[in-house]
């Protein structure tokens, strides 16, 4: 009998790997109901502007579709996240270029193409805003005709959905500390960033198929909806709405789903309330898949942002006071910004020891589709920017990138910026000495500087440290309230219920072996639900790395309480045999009828968090990380090749090497897009290049060898130890990479992604006789960029 | 109108009807009721539809179904015997080579494909053969050893 102690931290198979190797695992277009219809959606052309007039064409056989408009919604036209602002589909007026305005079925897939086709939809245009810029300089004209979102009702001003500002202490305390650190600091060191929109890109587009039931007199009793999700609770919350219906007439099944990142997270409550219209309408199920094109020009991207740094730092390279603005574009509905912002707002300041922080953050409306939920959730953003921002200030002290951030970490016991005491132990000095020790830093930097005199491939290396919160942010995870069932199957197996989704990170296998470890059986031995509503109590939404330690934690104390009654029941135990618990188990099964154990969140430590102030515990935990990027710059052709990746981290305990080092190689890839490959072109708000052919996220040729390096500190908020690990690798690879690329050509750069146009311009603009110089170039390295010198 | 073509599906003859324009990957998911082949992009940039076709690796949304009259094709569910995994799959589910699982069916056949012309691939053969197919989860790196793997166990033997 193998020891039942070591179950998390060891590899088993991932739970649902050999359905998913064998082609026999059924994701949402695998799946056919009978007398399924096949839905479609009407999109606006334009950007801004009122609906005068629908036109159907007359070659079309209208009788053999369902239409559905606004005016044919039972409940609310809301797609309701934190607000009803987003309309389900559009009335009277659009606000982004395809918004969803009118909804097809037919019972041949085919058919609907030349039905999308056959609606023409006339408009009065309207003036869009388009960036961050215009929707601001709309307010500060007082611009009537380009205010896009006003919102009062919804808790946002003009053209701006949310806005925060956090203190690091008392506000007026804090603003007078500003001032004086700002006074006496040696220097002052100012920056500008820039981050673009990113596609999430997951193979598998959204997905759903509807049903609905309706009574004798044509209202409906109920719908159910499948599909590729990753937050079935959050879709059955919109269809209450747009239903009328009470909650357990709203029923949600995952299927499975290929590949999310945040980008399931919002999105099918659109695409699931608007099969389930037609699936109304028509009296049949509905089938909704979007195509490549139409998945990336209408769904969520990463919100576009700008960040600006104004750093008080002393001539010894103390950090002494820091200034942040911090301005999201969040498309033209509030959908999940605020929280984004929130998240962005709380990262700023980073993994150091700030004696004054002031962060100003605000999410500005455009004539953009929504942006929405991605993988770090608004850090990625923020710490791009103050990643960058580090090391500027290291070269205005004189000191080296690593050596200020060495003079200024964050350790155990300090506060962070939001008032947060570390109380858990934190040693970033040991990460920053462990990773450039890893990735034999000191001696690439000499290597590649002696190598780049004279040859066009200009090689460096440079950091990122970095932390990333684990859960939903301050009061967030009380607020949710999570549930978690484990109960027994009749043969005596335990079988997981919770509304947590599997899309590749390895829900399904690190919560059974939580359950395995705790109730000391073999891993196999234990059984997840399918996510159905009708079935599983609602353990909150799979998202903000809360599902290892949160979820983690609930499922090992439902499966402490299961053996607690087993044992109570069969005698104590000190241990036991397989046979043993499934012995206990039929008995307790044939004494009682059923046996089922749920746990409710609790914190393990209290989490204070003061919403109005934003001051507090802002998560139960913190992962936190340096990274150390090589990368290579050819001035022949400007293209930029990572050559090498190092990333260690501190996540807490390692549940599952295998799959953690899946979770933070899959990171560093889409980061790395997010650096150099992936840029969303926009044209009057639309997406230009929503095709694969144009948008480039990296393939298996374009990626370096990544090194993933952990150190463990068991976490008192997670099983076992475990903290949140899915997300952090997204936010520190693009500062890394561009501080590297920095040190290979002394050119700097503030915005991703960086493309080698980018840098075609910025190095031939130094070789430009009327160019004024500039405070990131030794101008002896100019010859450097003069192609006809390196040719 | 249709057109009545012939295609041997994992060692399976079948006779089918098939419109001039459909595409090889609707005939496999639709007529053939092969689902793990699969659609991410609809226009071969991303390989998830992948399949053999007379030993080559092609994407199946980019074949007319005519063009494959006559084809042997391998698919997925051709790749397993009897329910037993191939050693591909196997390493693949032993080295976290599948997360979410969409782009599986097309990579494993892409390393069926790579494995049937170099027996021991290097990292860079292996990056190479891969290229056509997208994988947004792992990063690769599980992939490559996954294969790199599956390469050892088949020399093994």
């Amino acid at each position: 009998m193998p020891e039942r102690d070591d179950i998390v931290g060891t590899s088993p198979l991932r739970k649902e790997g050999r359905a998913k190797v064998l082609g026999h695992a059924k994701y949402i277009d695998d799946l056919s109901l009978p007398g399924m219809w096949h839905g479609a959606t009407v999109r606006s052309s334009i950007a801004r502007g009122r609906i005068r007039a629908i036109h159907f064409a007359p070659e079309v056989d209208w009788s053999q579709f369902a239409l559905v408009r606004a005016s044919d919604i039972p409940g609310e036209n809301t797609i309701v996240h934190l607000t009803k602002d987003h309309p389900c589909l559009a009335a009277d007026k659009v606000n982004h270029p395809e918004e969803p305005i009118l909804l097809l079925a037919h019972p041949e897939k085919a058919s609907l193409l030349a039905g999308v086709a056959g609606v023409r939809i006339e408009y009065d245009e309207l003036p869009g805003v388009f960036t961050i810029e215009e929707s601001e300089t709309a307010v500060a004209n007082s611009d009537v005709d380009r205010i896009v979102w006003e919102g009062s009702e919804y808790g946002g001003t003009a053209n701006c959905f949310k806005q925060y500002v956090l203190h690091s202490g008392d506000a007026k305390e804090t603003e007078e500390g500003l001032a004086a650190a700002f006074e006496s600091a040696d220097y002052i060191v100012e920056g500008e960033y820039h981050t673009g929109a990113q596609e999430q890109l997951y193979i598998e587009p959204n997905g759903v198929i509807a049903e609905c039931k309706k009574d004798e007199n044509g209202n409906v009793v109920s719908v159910c909806v499948r599909g590729s999700m990753q937050c079935p609770y959050y879709l059955v919350h919109a269809l209450t709405l747009v239903f009328g219906l009470p909650e357990e007439k709203c029923r949600v099944i995952q299927t499975e789903t290929g590949g999310a990142f945040g980008g399931k997270e919002d999105f099918p409550s659109v695409i699931g309330s608007h099969a389930a219209l037609l699936a109304m309408k028509c009296g049949h199920p509905v089938k909704m898949i979007y195509d490549r094109a139409e998945d990336m020009a209408a769904t969520t991207k990463r919100h576009p942002s700008r960040t600006r740094h104004r750093t008080a730092v002393s001539k010894k390279g103390q950090l002494l006071a820091c200034e942040i603005d911090i301005a999201l574009d969040g498309g033209a509905y509030a959908t999940l910004s605020p929280v984004v912002l929130s998240r962005a707002t709380i990262h700023a300041p980073g993994p150091y020891k700030w004696p004054f922080v002031r962060v100003r953050a605000k999410a500005m409306a455009t004539n953009l589709p929504p942006h929405g939920a991605f993988r770090g959730f608004g850090a990625p953003q923020s710490l791009f920017a103050l990643e960058r921002h580090m090391d500027k200030v290291a070269r205005a002290v004189g000191i080296s990138p690593e050596e200020l951030r060495r003079r200024n970490f964050l350790a155990t016991g300090d506060q962070t910026a939001t008032g947060q005491v570390l109380t858990e132990p934190v040693d970033m000095q040991r990460l920053l000495d462990r990773a450039l020790d890893e990735s034999d830093y000191y001696a690439k930097l000499a290597q590649f500087a002696e190598e780049n005199r004279g040859s066009a491939v200009k090689r460096g290396i440079g950091i990122a440290a970095f932390m990333h919160g684990s859960g939903f942010t301050g009061s967030g995870e009380r607020r949710l309230n999570s549930v978690v069932e484990v109960e027994l199957l009749p043969d005596g197996r335990p079988q997981i219920l919770v509304s947590s989704t599997e899309f590749g990170q390895g829900t399904n296998t690190i919560l059974c072996q939580v359950a395995a470890q705790t109730l000391r059986i073999p891993y196999e031995q234990v059984v997840i639900a399918q996510p159905d509503t009708a079935v599983v109590p609602n353990s909150g939404p799979t998202v903000a790395s809360r599902t290892a330690m949160v979820i983690g934690k609930l499922v090992e104390r439902a499966s402490a309480q299961l053996l607690e009654k087993l044992r109570i029941e069969s005698g104590p135990q000190a241990d036991h045999t397989l046979e043993q618990f499934t012995q206990a188990a039929l008995a307790y099964l044939n004494a009682h009828g059923d046996l089922r154990c749920s746990a409710r969140y609790e914190p393990v430590r209290p989490v204070e968090w003061n919403d109005e102030l934003f001051h507090g515990d802002a998560y139960p935990a913190y992962a936190w990380a340096v990274y150390v990027a090589e990368v290579a710059v050819d001035l022949n052709t400007y293209s930029v090749s990572v050559t090498r990746f190092d990333a260690l981290q501190e996540v807490g305990k390692i549940m599952h090497p295998v799959l953690a080092k899946g979770q933070i190689e899959g990171g560093v890839a889409q980061a790395i897009g997010y650096a150099l490959y992936e840029k969303c072109v926009w044209k009057d708000g639309r997406m230009m290049n929503n095709q694969m052919t144009n948008y480039i996220m990296p393939t298996s040729a374009d990626l370096p060898e990544i090194h993933v390096h952990f150190e463990e500190v068991p976490c008192v908020h997670g099983p076992s130890g475990a903290k949140g690990i899915g997300e952090l690798p997204m936010d520190g690879p693009a500062p890394a990479i561009l501080n590297a690329i920095e040190n290979a050509t002394g050119l700097s750069f503030d915005s991703i992604p960086l493309l080698p146009e980018d840098i075609f311009e910025k190095a031939h603009s130094f070789t430009d006789p009327g160019h004024g110089g500039s405070e990131d170039l030794d101008p002896e390295r100019l010859g450097e960029f003069l192609p006809e010198v390196n040719a | 109108m249709t057109a009545p073509i012939q295609v041997i599906v994992n060692g399976e003859q079948h006779r089918i009807d098939v419109a001039p324009m459909r595409r090889l990957l609707d005939v496999l998911r639709e007529d053939l009721h092969l689902s793990g082949t699969k659609e991410g992009c609809g226009e071969g940039e991303c390989g998830a539809c992948a399949v053999l076709m007379n030993g080559e690796l092609v994407n199946s949304c980019l074949i007319p179904a005519l063009q494959a009259n006559g084809a042997r094709l391998c698919t997925i569910e051709g790749v397993s015997t009897e329910g037993r995994l191939h050693s591909i799959q196997q390493c693949f589910l032993e080295n976290g080579g599948a997360q979410c699982g969409i782009c599986t069916p097309g990579m494993i056949l892409a390393a069926h494909h790579l494995l049937d012309k170099h027996p021991n691939p290097t990292l860079e053969e292996i990056q190479e053969g891969l290229a056509g197919n997208l994988c947004r989860c792992t990063g690769y790196m599980r992939i490559f050893e996954a294969v790199q793997k599956a390469a050892e166990a088949q020399n093994a033997v």
